[in-house]
């Protein structure tokens, strides 16, 4: 077991533990947004940032990839954590002002303003379907490309891959997504599975969301209508 | 080529070679490094072989091609041995000439090196003031050795130290020498080398251990590297086995980017004879040491660079860095514990054991020792490489062995660490040049770009520059590296359109925070330098941008104007160079600019006589 501190609390973890892992444990909270439990920890969106260390020496480190050392000293929310919490939160509303999970996370933190200038991208790069396509899909259908400004997710050279099943796993994850599924308009219909199956799952009863990962299923909505 | 099996072979053959040594003969000796080639260094090579041939005088001459000796403004130049005359920019007609002079012993006096202050031709090149100031203990290897020749490397003096340390045949002793000799990395973060190898020599034995020589030289105006690569590959080679031996790793790999074939062939060259000879494999000079080096090469990318992006890299994966605890000394190239120094670190260690931790730690300061090489550009007389002790004042480097401006404008002030780094005024140029005080001074050592900058240099455009650099060139897995060099651009762009405020400097610096304290890597976290050196020195110059709307260096295209004086003697030059037709005038007339039509391109001010062109 590895003994920490985080924010003055004792805890005993076990090895392999992140800050993150522990720190929620104790009931800590700390947003993310690129974290999913079940898929390999990134880093990408710098939420989670924590202050290790003492004296002169803290640092700023991302909670979710950093595992637990015996001794450590952990700050959840110091001010430096908050200022670098609150400009990542203003960045990432002056991108992608249309997510409704950023939004959330935005006015939870009493984000009143944001300063840059407004862009409306839907992609925050965060890497969720990346490793969601990969790592429970088994799939490794979409990937980053590019670095820098031009980095972005997509299927090689753009063309449909072949092994894309279409199961709409990674827009199920997104934060910020825009695109879901709407089965009554064709071409932006994920997998066409529940007009595809027999029967057809929108006239039976018989599969109900069971079937479809989006969520809610929008065939199932409209046959609640 | 035989294939050494002892330490007796190894020394029989350096005697031989030693003792087959032909100093007295005249020797010409051509440095054609890759900057040396483009000034037309392969001229000079093929003229000269052509006349020693047609002349027979290819016993009475010898020719060496080697590295480039690190003064580029002199490129091409030729050194003859063994007296040391030095004849910079030799013009191809003149090469006859010299060879000539060379066959009858003879110094050909105009076409030697002017000191610029005195007005004095200067013979012997280590009178030249660029050379004199400096201390040359790795790049003067790069005169004596032909990159491609190992014999020329082992006769001066080559592998000796890898033969001294095998014949100790302690480790330990290694890496107690290494520590001793308080050499730190010279890729920019300073980490002790000794301990690094202590590290790894403590890490348990089962999968193998491994040495990268990290050979990703990214920063724009920098070349150390490519300079000791293409000069002295062995140099790297025997550091890497020595380092080997030290730490107990059986693999290692060269990491050069793509853009320096000429290293890349040099090494590549160096790494078959070492191989051939017996100095790399299974069983090295019949100690039971097996090492073998492989070279890969890199994709472009800057933050490969940056270790963990770098096993990235070598692994095939994407170049994005990662987490660090677990260190690539726990963890590195496919899980196994891995030690990365730079390239300029590998050339030193040979020169450690050699010369002795005491005699190397005399050189420098307390906590620097050692020399260490910058790429000495910019708005400067002498560009090129110079290698200095740890410690000299940057005052000493730009006006000393720099020779001071290159126009008649002022030196306003020093970019060092590349697009990481800083910028240093010149009113605290008495700064010494150690790893502490460059850091305190808001700069970074880095791997050794030192940029000169002029009064004709807008510090908002620097900062902008640099940050253009790194928003293409950040990995983009950090959200706050990605979104914030990219906010950073946009905000100084707009300063230095004239649409800033003051509001968006406050902004600025607190974003600029930001980034330091939230990106993982060392790329993201040092990435806000630029900006925040040049607010911290600076700041007048963004404000004047800001409140008057005025660039007061006359870069910032969208503040600036040119227009004619009464200078202006009506010669029509300006006019007739003006692409965009914006100039008009009659001869003998004061020229009128059109500023509608202007694009503000600055070729008028450089092409008139008179001083007549203004920048307001």
């Amino acid at each position: 077991m590895i003994n920490l501190s985080i924010n003055g609390l004792d805890v005993s973890v076990e090895e392999g533990t992140t800050v993150l892992e522990a720190a929620r444990f104790m009931g800590f909270p700390i947003p993310t947004l690129c974290h999913k439990d079940g898929l390999s920890p990134y880093g990408a969106c710098r939420l989670c940032v924590v202050e290790i260390g003492e004296g002169p020496k803290t640092k700023l480190v991302s909670s979710c990839t950093y595992l637990a050392e015996e001794g450590l000293k952990v700050r959840t929310a110091s001010s430096r954590v908050i200022r670098a919490r609150k400009m990542i939160l203003e960045l990432l509303l002056a991108s992608c002002p249309q997510s409704k999970t950023i939004q959330d996370l935005a006015a939870a933190h009493s984000i009143r303003q944001q300063r840059f200038r407004q862009e409306y991208e839907d992609c925050i790069l965060c890497g969720l379907c990346v490793r969601m396509c990969e790592e429970q899909m088994m799939a490794k259908a979409i990937g980053f490309r590019g670095r820098g400004e031009n980095r972005s997710i997509g299927m090689p050279f753009d063309i449909q891959s072949e092994v894309c099943r279409l199961c709409g796993a990674c827009m199920y994850i997104c934060p910020a997504c825009q695109l879901r599924c709407t089965f009554t308009e064709p071409e932006r219909a994920i997998c066409g599975g529940c007009e595809n199956l027999v029967p057809p799952c929108i006239e039976k009863d018989q599969f109900d969301d069971m079937m479809c990962y989006m969520e809610p299923c929008v065939a199932c909505e409209i046959k609640k209508d | 080529m035989e294939s050494l099996k002892s330490i007796d072979n190894f020394k029989a053959l350096q005697e031989r070679l030693i003792a087959d040594r032909d100093l007295a003969t005249p020797t010409i000796v051509i440095p054609a490094g890759t900057c040396g080639q483009a000034c037309g260094a392969n001229d000079l090579i093929r003229i000269t072989k052509r006349e020693l041939l047609a002349r027979e005088l290819t016993e009475k001459i010898h020719l060496r091609i080697t590295g480039c000796h690190g003064f580029c403004e002199m490129e091409p130049s030729i050194l003859i041995e063994p007296q040391e005359t030095f004849y910079p920019n030799v013009d191809p007609n003149n090469m006859v000439k010299i060879i000539e002079a060379v066959a009858r012993g003879k110094v050909l006096e105009d076409l030697l090196f002017v000191d610029p202050e005195t007005g004095e031709r200067v013979e012997k090149k280590d009178q030249v003031p660029f050379f004199k100031n400096q201390v040359r203990t790795i790049l003067s290897r790069n005169e004596k050795v032909d990159p491609i020749r190992i014999y020329n490397y082992i006769e001066t003096g080559g592998y000796s130290s890898l033969a001294k340390v095998l014949v100790q045949g302690n480790p330990a002793w290694v890496i107690k020498e290494i520590n001793a000799s308080g050499i730190r990395g010279r890729g920019g973060a300073g980490f002790p080398t000794g301990v690094k190898w202590e590290l790894l020599a403590n890490q348990p034995d089962g999968r193998g251990k491994l040495l990268i020589c990290n050979a990703d030289e990214g920063d724009p105006g920098a070349y150390m590297d490519r300079g000791v690569l293409e000069g002295n590959p062995h140099g790297v080679i025997e550091g890497m086995l020595i380092g080997a031996f030290g730490t107990g790793a059986t693999e290692g790999v060269i990491y050069v980017r793509n853009e320096y074939p000429l290293a890349i062939k040099h090494m590549i060259i160096a790494l078959r004879q070492a191989r051939e000879l017996g100095l790399l494999g299974e069983d090295i000079l019949g100690m039971e040491f097996p090492f073998d080096i492989n070279l890969v090469k890199g994709a472009g990318a800057f933050v490969c660079g940056e270790e963990t992006a770098l096993i990235q890299s070598i692994e095939g994966k994407i170049g994005e860095p990662h987490q660090r605890p677990p260190f690539p000394v726990q963890k590195g190239i496919d899980g196994k514990p891995t030690a990365i120094n730079n390239v300029e670190t590998w050339a030193n260690i040979p020169v450690i054991i050699e010369r002795g931790a005491p005699e190397f730690a005399k050189t420098g300061t307390k906590n620097s020792s050692g020399t260490k090489i910058f790429s000495l550009v910019g708005k400067i007389k002498n560009t090129g490489l110079v290698e200095v002790p740890m410690g000299i004042t940057i005052e000493e480097i730009v006006n000393g062995i720099g020779g001071g401006p290159a126009g008649k404008v002022k030196i306003k002030a020093v970019q060092t660490g590349g697009p990481s780094g800083g910028c240093i005024p010149a009113r605290i140029f008495d700064l010494p040049v150690d790893y502490k005080s460059l850091t305190e001074a808001g700069s970074i050592m880095g791997s050794g770009g030192m940029i000169v900058l002029d009064e004709n240099t807008c510090m908002v455009d620097v900062a902008k520059y640099f940050m253009n650099f790194l928003k293409d060139e950040s990995c983009g897995k950090c959200f706050t590296c990605r979104k914030g060099t990219q906010r950073m651009y946009e905000i100084l762009d707009d300063i230095s359109k004239g649409k800033g405020t003051l509001t968006h400097l406050e902004l600025l610096e607190e974003l600029a925070h930001v980034v330091k304290d939230t990106a993982m890597c060392g790329l993201g976290q040092t990435a806000p330098n630029p900006v925040l050196s040049t607010l911290r020195y600076f700041h007048d110059e963004y404000i004047e941008h800001i409140e008057n709307n005025h660039c007061p260096a006359g870069v910032c295209k969208e503040l600036i104007t040119y227009s004619i004086n009464e200078n202006c003697t009506g010669c029509l030059l300006c006019l007739e160079g003006c692409s965009e037709k914006a100039i008009s005038g009659k001869k003998k007339k004061r020229h009128v600019i059109d500023p509608d039509k202007c694009i503000k391109c600055g070729v008028c001010k450089s092409i008139c006589k008179f001083d007549a062109v203004d920048v307001m």
